[in-house]
């Protein structure tokens, strides 16, 4: 049984541990069954298949859609812009947004599911302060911080002082009482530099998570939520009261970066499934794991692009059939490159079988034989 | 303050912008500015703007006062009266005409019971949302706005008589109806129009039920001899014309029967019909491909070879001929002179069109549809009184389009039919339902328009009672007899040796990018294999260099241009696009070296 059988060995191990004897080989025998009916036919067209399962309803579906979860707004791109995004590997999301799951202790606790969500939003200098003067006459930045929103943000005078003499140490910060703060450079720069310095203020980071420009607390079924805009998966996993195993992100490259391309994976499955579903489409899993797995299969996350998994075919004719030619054929020739000619495209191109279906079957007469048959 | 421009230019600054306008309008409204003058005060941009130029599109409403209409019932009906004109009303400042930016000053009421102190104007009547053509389809406001607009759309792909001067235009493209009426069942806008000086359709007695599935999908059957009468028959027309034109170096082209020594020369058959001059005669009857016109120009290039010639000319045949696919008779002949001064033939051909199975159908509701049959009176529902429909229209384009005007015009074409008189179905003024249903019964029929009919083939009675009555149809430009194609073998082109495309040059239907991915995905090699051999040739491959070589059949020899004389040369199949490929890759300095390996 054991030896035709084409379940993992692991599996068998698995059974033998749970069942003996006659039982344990009919739940092999049905489980081997099962396994059988799931593989595909050889030379079955899985590529194009996938492509037209997924580029059919992609005519349906509705372009430039936001989406509103509920009363907490917070636009999020969906439908087919969010779809060609995942397929093109875009570095960045146009929307990027995380769903952080707190530790269950939190699930019902609103006021800590709040404050956790204080914690995690990032705080610059220029959320806080009214505005920036260049003091050209003591050559110094002065700013006034707005009191109100200090209190907003919980925060204190002595939180900003202590986060501005981290940044500027070439420079001597004084904070004063009623939130006017000088910033007055110790050596001699010029004014060019100056303002750069005063860029550089608005920029400093004061308290929370950065990249998280907001947060929204939401309550779901299973309980609170918090829903970001921008993204840190890194910073935010490490947090203590944040449930690593549930919280989610959708840059795809982040997660690559974070969790590796596994999780990549996973999460551009994941992504094509929601954007779908949002759009009341349904394609099945299969078509998108073979999407996903040749977007990742190299280590690193690729587009279905020119630049991207288009630019590892092997027939120089093929890739030239897909998106500017010349450069492609220029480019072989250069490097005299050989195309076998065993792919599809490059076999309709010269008009012959294609390797695909009954093209993939090679059938050789054995010519002795058959003489030998007709005599008989 | 506020800039003012008048027809785009600024002329000065204004403190109190609204106040000003209105002042201005008032001032016209009595007649101290002339009422061509357009003013607008746009609040975003803090601009005046006041035009008095040609070009504007402007339309009439009636001015309101503090939620009262100035058009007073007293006005009204010494309007109705005919004791004052339209025009009295322009100038009183009763009516106005706006522009589209003195437009976005105001608050339009539709009609009279909507006006509050805030309107300042009034529509003439609510039928005005509606275009000239839309206007034209019966009972709109019981219908889907879309069906509306599909409607006035189609209206304008109807064969009528465009235009009564028909026979002495030479339009390309022209279709004129024979027997063309007036809908029985019309709004105001047939009156405005003259539509009687250009009708569409015909009044048609229509059944709304299925007949043995050939209606389903839109199709409607056509009664046979309703057709045979002369229901829908129109006429074709086509101008072909030849001029004969100068070229640099005086040489002309000539208008006469081309002689057999001249270059592209078609067979006899086809001049048979042209006169001495070289132009066909009216009446003629003509085949596609037949020469209406013969016609010769001089040779394209003058080549060396041609000077030793002796002088004798090589012209080239430039006839015009009946299309492709086309038939018909010589209508009339039109000799006359191009604004170059060259002389110009014109020659008309005509052609009768009978509706086929495929002409395409509407009515005036959006619902069109392609003849799916043409049916022998004989075997044709009859009603008790003996009524045989001209159309048979399937019950299923109603429900999913909601077209109820078309349901209500088939009642009403019943009554006025039956009463001899025209019903009017004016947006918002047309006769009500009731009223309809009443006279349908006074004329002695059931008031919901249904029908007790009988089986044409076997004489029995129908379960249902059958919706059915008069309704205005009309035949689109779209025929079969333009459309229908179909090619086995035929034309190549010269560069790729693919089919030719498009159905006047006998064209092959392409086997797209997306039916190729199918036959991939069915996994089809060998069918798609000899679905893209159309171009498939043996070509002659050098081994050695592997450039495509040579071939002498008579001396079984090969020749490759590389490797020069007896070079070995193997023939591989391949598409010639393939082999046209190879050849521009070598005109971009590529060389494409083709392996050659025995085939297992």
């Amino acid at each position: 049984m054991n030896a035709e059988c084409g379940v993992p060995q692991i599996i068998i191990n698995e059974i033998n541990k749970k069942y003996s004897g006659a039982k344990a080989k009919k739940v092999l025998e049905e489980i081997n069954k099962k396994y059988e009916k799931a593989k595909i036919t050889p030379g079955e067209a899985i590529g194009v298949v996938a492509a037209q399962s997924l580029g059919e309803p992609g005519t349906q579906m509705t372009l430039n859609t936001k989406h509103f979860a509920g009363v907490a707004e917070m636009g999020v791109t969906l439908g087919l812009p969010r779809l060609i995004e995942i397929f093109d590997a875009k570095r960045e999301p146009s929307t990027p947004t995380m769903t952080i799951y707190l530790k269950d202790k939190y699930k019902d606790d609103e006021d800590a599911v709040k404050k956790i969500a204080a914690k995690i939003l990032e705080i610059k200098f220029e959320d806080i302060m009214e505005n920036i003067t260049v003091n050209l006459l003591d050559f110094r930045l002065e700013a006034q911080v707005s009191l109100e929103s200090l209190e907003n943000y919980a925060l204190t005078l002595d939180d900003v002082e202590k986060a501005l003499k981290n940044v500027f140490d070439e420079e001597d910060v004084k904070v004063y009482k009623k939130g006017l703060i000088k910033l007055s450079p110790k050596k001699e720069i010029d004014v060019a530099d100056l303002y750069k310095l005063k860029a550089r203020l608005k920029e400093v980071h004061i308290r929370g998570i950065k990249g998280i420009t907001h947060v929204l607390p939401i309550k779901k079924q299973h309980g609170w939520i918090i829903q970001t805009a921008g993204t840190n998966l890194k910073k935010v996993l490490l947090m203590e009261d944040v449930d690593a195993t549930r919280t989610r992100c959708n840059n795809i490259f982040e997660i690559a970066s974070v969790l590796g391309i596994e999780a990549a994976r996973n999460a551009i499955i994941r992504e094509i499934i929601l954007t779908l579903k949002d759009q009341g489409l349904n394609v099945n899993l299969r078509h998108i794991m073979l999407i996903a797995d040749t977007m990742t299969i190299e280590g690193v996350v690729k587009g279905v692009t020119r630049y991207g998994i288009s630019k590892k075919q092997e027939s120089v004719l093929a890739r030239a059939s897909f998106e500017v030619p010349l450069k492609h054929l220029f480019n072989a020739a250069t490097k005299k490159e050989k195309d076998n000619l065993k792919g599809v495209i490059e076999n309709i191109m010269i008009n012959q079988t294609i390797p695909i279906g009954t093209g993939i079957v090679k059938l050789v007469v054995d010519d002795a034989k058959r003489t030998k048959k007709k005599g008989e | 303050m506020s800039d003012i421009y008048v027809n785009g230019k600024l002329e000065g600054t204004c403190d109190n912008p609204k106040k000003w306008v209105e002042h201005i309008r008032e001032q016209r409204r009595v007649g101290n500015i002339p009422k061509e003058v357009n003013i607008a005060y746009d609040e975003e941009q803090d601009i005046v703007l006041i035009n008095s130029e040609k070009g504007r599109s402007r339309r009439p409403l009636i001015v309101v006062k503090n939620g009262k209409s100035l058009l007073t019932k007293e006005l009204y009906e010494k309007l109705e009266k005919g004791e004052i004109s339209f025009n009295d009303l322009i100038k009183q400042g009763v009516v106005e005409y706006l522009d589209a930016e003195e437009e976005e000053n105001t608050l339009i009421a539709l009609n009279e019971a909507q006006l509050t102190p805030k309107h300042t104007h009034l529509e003439l009547s609510p039928a005005v949302i509606f275009g000239s053509k839309a206007s034209m389809v019966p009972f709109p406001e019981h219908n889907l706005s879309v069906r509306v607009m599909i409607g006035a759309k189609t209206m304008k792909q109807g064969i009528g008589v465009y235009a009564s001067n028909y026979l002495l235009r030479m339009d390309t493209d022209a279709n004129i109806l024979h027997y063309p009426q007036r809908p029985i069942v019309n709004t105001y806008i047939y009156d405005v129009m003259d539509y009687d000086s250009h009708p569409v359709g015909q009044n048609i007695v229509i059944a709304v039920m299925s007949w043995h599935g050939y209606n389903m999908e839109d199709a409607i059957i056509l009664n046979k001899s309703s057709v045979e009468r002369g229901m829908y028959r129109s006429t074709f027309f086509r101008p072909y014309s030849a001029e004969e034109l100068r070229y640099p170096g005086g040489q002309v082209d000539s208008i006469e029967i081309p002689n057999k020594e001249v270059k592209g020369y078609r067979t006899e058959k086809v001049y048979k019909h042209l006169e001495e001059d070289g132009i066909i005669y009216p009446e003629a009857i003509v085949n596609s491909g037949d020469v209406l016109i013969g016609k010769t120009s001089p040779p394209r290039f003058l080549t060396s070879l041609e000077e030793f010639k002796m002088g004798v000319e090589e012209r080239r045949e430039t006839s015009s001929s009946v299309r492709f696919k086309e038939k018909g008779v010589v209508d009339s002949v039109l000799l006359t002179e191009s604004e170059a001064g060259n002389k110009l033939v014109i020659v008309r051909v005509r052609d009768q069109r009978i509706p086929e199975l495929g002409d395409k159908f509407s009515s005036r509701h959006g619902q069109k549809g392609v003849v799916g049959l043409l049916v022998p009176e004989r075997d044709l529902p009859f009603t008790s009184k003996g009524v045989i429909p001209d159309i048979i229209f399937s019950p299923h384009s109603i429900p999913s389009r909601m077209t109820i005007g078309q349901l209500l015009e088939i009642i009403g074409g019943k009554v006025g039919a039956m009463s001899g008189k025209f019903v009017d179905a004016s947006p918002f003024n047309a006769e009500t339902e009731e009223d309809l249903r009443k006279q349908l019964l006074e004329l002695g029929f059931r008031e919901d328009g249904t029908e007790i009919m009988y089986d044409g083939k076997t004489g029995r009675q129908y379960k249902a009672r059958i919706f059915i009555g008069n309704s205005f149809y009309l035949k689109l430009k779209h025929m079969v007899a333009n459309k229908i194609h179909s090619r086995s073998r035929g034309p190549i082109q010269l560069l790729t040796r693919q089919p030719t495309e498009g159905r006047s040059k006998e064209g092959g239907l392409r086997l797209g990018e997306m039916e190729n991915h199918c036959f991939v995905a069915h996994g089809a090699s060998l069918i798609l294999k000899e679905r893209f051999d159309s171009d498939k040739t043996k070509i002659p491959v050098c081994k050695k260099c592997g450039s495509v070589a040579i071939y002498n059949k008579f001396r079984k020899k090969g020749t490759c241009l590389i490797c020069g004389d007896n070079a070995e040369i193997g023939f591989i199949e391949m598409s010639y696009a393939f082999k046209l490929l190879l050849d521009e890759l070598k005109s971009l300095c590529i060389y494409p070296k083709l392996n050659l390996k025995d085939k297992m």
